[in-house]
């Protein structure tokens, strides 16, 4: 793999991350973060969309009149997300009732919208489709990251096999309540994002 | 009376779209550096909100949902009646999108005092998942007109009470000494998680 793609790929991940440095994205970042197997999908519902809206969107990038852009923008994305919906309420059902509207809410995710609009408006569609997939990546980091937190100090679970064993099963561990309601993931991000940049200083704002 | 009343107050405080469903967060986090831009963005979230959520109401009721068209149609056998709710999604971001576009050409004709304020605001709107999220829970809610009239307001109102509340802690923070790594991004995602805490003690109100 050259090192053009690789930059493009997993650049996202840490340097260039789409929520913790391009504050995109945070709208679904939050409320579906309650438990490792809801936010797994999510983060593979978005890799998908933002990967294939941007692969669209640069096929016909040099057809798109200007003026109407973000609307030919839109019906592309919003179409992805339909399939994604479809899918999901077709193999697992209970899932697609649990994340309700925040499927829905993809379309509006401002990761999806921006990369199109930044990157595949301008490149090639395969260099396209990479930083789409690196995109989502990203984003599904993050995602899993707070998820990992929650789940396995709200609930003492991770993917919903049991590792600390709760006091109310005989156990030993106390849930942490607070980590089960969804504004604790506020907390998580923000810290996530002080251990990312004294990681790498230069991702410090200047006031 | 009362009816819509309660709706009212429990879209603005117990289920304030952005601090207890983190709708609308990607301009909720970027905008809120300043107070007057704050109340600008506000304003036309309200305005939007207030349109598209009984706009869409109405198109939903009408068309897509499951065996509307029928009697239009002339179907009467169950088997045949006609479900297009799986075309929600695109149809609601187009209509969003008509209807920001319809705004900001009657603003910049009639009003354009109005319109140099919002500016580079309305645009945004289209992708602010508030709109969407709002939206979406309407058809969830299964809202009939005049609530979703309310419901649309509220939903906008509570948003903006949120973003102005944001704007000023942090034209505050400013001078405060907050360590490198945290300035910027990261604190205000805990000051939001703190606001969001403190929203959550609506909760106990029942109306």
């Amino acid at each position: 793999m050259s090192s053009e793609t690789k930059k493009v790929l997993f650049g996202p991940v840490i340097d260039n991350n789409p929520i913790a440095l391009q504050v995109l994205g945070v709208c679904s970042a939050l409320a579906v973060t309650s438990s490792m197997a809801n936010a797994l999908v999510m983060s593979i519902a978005v890799m998908l969309v933002t990967a294939f809206s941007n692969l669209f969107i640069s096929l016909i990038r040099n057809q798109i009149p200007s003026s109407v852009r973000i609307i030919v923008q839109m019906a592309i994305i919003a179409s992805l997300v339909i399939v994604v919906d479809q899918v999901l309420k077709a193999f697992s059902y209970q899932l697609s009732k649990e994340l309700s509207v925040f499927i829905g809410l993809i379309i509006t995710n401002c990761i999806v919208m921006g990369r199109a609009e930044a990157f595949a408006m301008k490149e090639k569609p395969g260099i396209s489709f990479l930083d789409g997939l690196g995109n989502g990546l990203g984003y599904g980091a993050v995602l899993m990251v707070v998820a990992f937190f929650r789940e396995l100090f709200g609930f003492g679970t991770i993917f919903g096999m049991e590792v600390f064993k709760l006091v109310q099963n005989d156990g030993w561990y106390q849930g942490n309540g607070l980590l089960v309601l969804p504004f604790s993931s506020f907390f998580i991000i923000g810290l996530t994002i002080w251990a990312i940049r004294q990681w790498k200083p230069e991702q410090v704002e200047e006031d | 009376m009362e009816h819509y009343l309660s709706i009212f107050i429990k879209t603005i405080f117990i289920e304030n779209m952005a601090l207890s469903f983190f709708l609308g967060m990607c301009t909720f986090l970027a905008v809120s550096k300043k107070v007057s831009t704050a109340i600008g963005l506000g304003v036309a979230v309200v305005v939007v909100l207030g349109l598209a959520v009984p706009a869409n109401q109405v198109i939903y009721q009408a068309i897509l949902a499951p065996g509307a068209l029928d009697s239009m149609m002339g179907i009467t056998d169950p088997a045949q009646s006609i479900d297009l709710s799986f075309l929600s999604f695109i149809t609601f971001i187009g209509v969003i999108a008509a209807l920001v576009q319809i705004l900001e050409m009657i603003l910049d004709k009639y009003f354009p005092a109005l319109y140099q304020a919002l500016g580079i605001f309305l645009p945004l709107i289209t992708v602010n998942c508030a709109i969407f999220g709002a939206v979406s829970f309407m058809v969830a809610k299964n809202l009939t007109l005049g609530e979703s009239v309310v419901y649309g307001i509220g939903s906008g109102v509570g948003w903006m009470l949120a973003i102005v509340l944001m704007a000023g802690l942090r034209e505050k923070m400013k001078y405060s000494d907050v360590p490198a790594g945290l300035k910027g991004l990261g604190i205000t995602f805990i000051t939001a998680g703190l606001m969001a805490f403190g929203f959550l003690s609506f909760g106990g109100i029942s109306l």
